[in-house]
């Protein structure tokens, strides 16, 4: 049997103290009452630690970099220590023969009882060829270490939407992975963005750990209690959109006062994360408090909603690319013509018949 | 009778004004709420996509896209409230007042009767079928523009307003948790409820346009029934719809 958590703490040197500290954190982290920071302490004293996968397809590592830099050093530090973090080619020791038989001995030592998660996701034209890892293509090794896992975290917007290697036109069909053919049916959770929030990801893997069970997921399959209220809802400068002041361009005077970003294509209305809340390093700040609107990187297809800048996106077809409110003022400009050259016609008509020459 | 003077021809001459009742009061009213929530829709809906001009001053101090917004949501109840009394009366109502939820497309002479309706409007013949209700290419435009379009414009109109209300509310429940995956996200279903917009500003140009010009040259009243309700007749042939 492998260590508990609470063990591998206590060798690393952690006090019980701040452990107990650590339990009421990520309880209060987590959004659950104070009751529940001594069933996370009973937990960690008393479940092993859990194996994980951690596989790589085609992604550009920001997931992986964005979690080594979890705000709350303990938490890292437990986080890290916490999972028996097996497998990860960006930061194991292990390279070549050595680190690819890790995945099968995982798999085999530890079936249903290890937690698969990825990061990226397979393209499946050329089957699969366009993303190889370890001679093979990456979608075998997903879809081998999906077989016997316990679930499967699509870390970031890449496994779980698909984002820029799936954007129209996809060349190289990435799948995000719940999408993915013959892929073993397994419970997923999804925490898109690009990358997630540190403190998401560590959080998400706590709850699991913790409770032996996913959070509680939204119809989308994103943890309710990250992914549940729009950025637009919690953001701080939300009183200037409701008061209607707006940047219109990125050096104007309501740029310098910290106006809303709505009117320079601030996508926080339609996107569902936690930057607004949670924040970045460390609570520091987030796209919107730097004066930049949020791009939407957690939702689906945010690469082909036409420019970050836009308010209203592109619509593509036809050979047209006009936002929604061009092509309806296109489209009433044409039936008001026609209306106006039918009336003329029937004038016309009517004039002739009142002149007896029907 | 005969003095008529002057304009003798058939569109023009004397004639008994038969009447019948079509529009009962409820339809009316409904007709008249509904259109000027529409008018309040589309015009705080264009400037909730593109606002106005950034106001000046502390943010303390003004709240117009709340305003803006606020008259949006309001419009937005008033025009579902609205739509679920008629659909109520659809069935409670007079059998007019069931026509332009369900167009007879299984009758063959309903197509029959709406092509000579396009064949009158591309002025191929010389008079329009006299009908008490809509006429067949009427009723089908109103079908399809008008009640679909409305439905979807309650149905995506709610699922973004359940974003802001969230998870848990009922407009969440019933509509945001299946409305926005269905359309990709969010950002998707702001684009379709836009185009949706114009779909209806189309039918509304429409609709101004061929009731002021079935007014003046068919052979029936249009604009003044859905004030008093009464359809009056120019000549006293029955109508197709036998409903006189």
């Amino acid at each position: 049997m492998t260590e508990t958590f609470y063990e591998v703490m206590r060798r690393q040197g952690i006090t019980r103290r701040s452990f107990l500290k650590y339990c009421s954190l990520t309880a209060a982290a987590l959004g659950l009452g104070p009751d529940f920071a001594p069933q996370i302490a009973h937990a960690m004293e008393t479940k092993p630690r859990i194996p994980v996968l951690w596989l790589h397809g085609l992604e550009c590592t920001c997931c992986s970099e964005s979690f080594i830099r979890s705000a709350h050093p303990l938490a890292k530090d437990v986080v890290l220590s916490m999972i028996s973090l097996d497998y990860d080619d960006t930061i194991m020791a292990a390279a070549g023969q050595q680190a690819e038989a890790i995945v099968h001995e995982i798999v085999e030592n530890y079936k249903g009882n290890y937690l698969l998660a990825v990061e990226g996701n397979p393209p499946l034209d050329e089957d699969g060829m366009y993303c190889i890892i370890g001679g093979k293509p990456f979608v075998e090794q997903l879809r081998y270490a999906a077989t016997h896992a316990k679930g499967i975290i699509s870390w970031g917007s890449c496994a779980s939407w698909g984002c820029v290697q799936a954007a129209r036109p996809n060349p190289t069909r990435a799948t995000p992975v719940h999408k993915v053919p013959g892929l073993a049916n397994k419970p997923i959770i999804k925490v898109p963005g690009c990358p997630p929030i540190a403190e998401v990801m560590t959080a998400v893997i706590t709850y699991i750990l913790t409770f032996d069970k996913f959070p509680e997921l939204d119809r989308q399959g994103r943890p309710k209690m990250f992914y549940s209220q729009r950025i637009h809802d919690k953001c701080y400068r939300r009183p200037h959109f409701d008061a209607g002041q707006f940047v219109e361009s990125f050096d104007d005077e309501g740029a310098r006062k910290g106006y809303c970003l709505y009117k320079v294509g601030c996508k926080g209305p339609t996107t569902y994360n936690a930057c607004s809340t949670v924040r970045w390093n460390g609570g520091l700040s987030f796209p919107i408090q730097a004066g930049h609107p949020c791009i939407g990187c957690s939702e689906d297809g945010f690469w082909d909603k036409g420019g970050f800048y836009d308010r209203l996106t592109d619509v593509h077809g036809f050979g047209v690319e006009a936002n929604a409110d061009e092509i309806g003022a296109k489209a009433a400009t044409v039936v008001g013509a026609a209306a106006a050259a039918h009336a003329a016609v029937s004038a016309v008509k009517r004039a002739r018949q009142k002149g007896g020459d029907v | 009778m005969d003095t008529q003077p002057i304009t003798a021809d058939k569109a023009h001459a004397a004639h008994r004004e038969e009447a019948v009742y079509v529009y009962e009061a409820p339809v009316r009213l409904w007709h008249w709420v509904n259109a000027f929530a529409i008018l309040s829709l589309c015009i705080t809906g264009y400037l909730i996509g593109s606002p106005l001009p950034a106001v000046g001053g502390e943010a303390s101090n003004s709240f117009l896209f709340g305003w803006i917004r606020y008259i949006h949501f309001a419009s937005g109840y008033i025009l579902l409230v609205g739509f679920l009394l008629r659909v109520y009366w659809a069935f409670v109502g007079n059998g007019h007042a069931r026509q332009v939820f369900a167009p007879p497309v299984w009758k063959a002479t309903f197509w029959h009767e709406l092509l000579h309706e396009v064949k009158w409007y591309a002025m191929l013949v010389k008079e329009p079928m006299k009908y008490s209700g809509h006429n067949p290419l009427a009723t089908l435009v109103m079908h399809v523009m008008f009640v679909w379009g409305i439905v979807f414009m309650i149905v995506t109109g709610l699922a973004l307003y359940g974003e802001g209300t969230g998870m848990g509310s009922w407009q969440h429940t019933l509509f945001s948790s299946w409305v926005i995956p269905l359309f990709g996200q969010s950002q998707d279903v702001h684009t379709w409820h836009h185009l949706g917009m114009w779909l209806i500003i189309c039918f509304a140009i429409i609709h101004f346009y061929a009731a002021v010009r079935e007014d003046i040259m068919s052979r029936q009243s249009i604009i003044s029934s859905m004030f008093s309700g009464w359809r009056t007749f120019r000549d006293g042939r029955a109508p197709e719809d036998g409903h006189g």
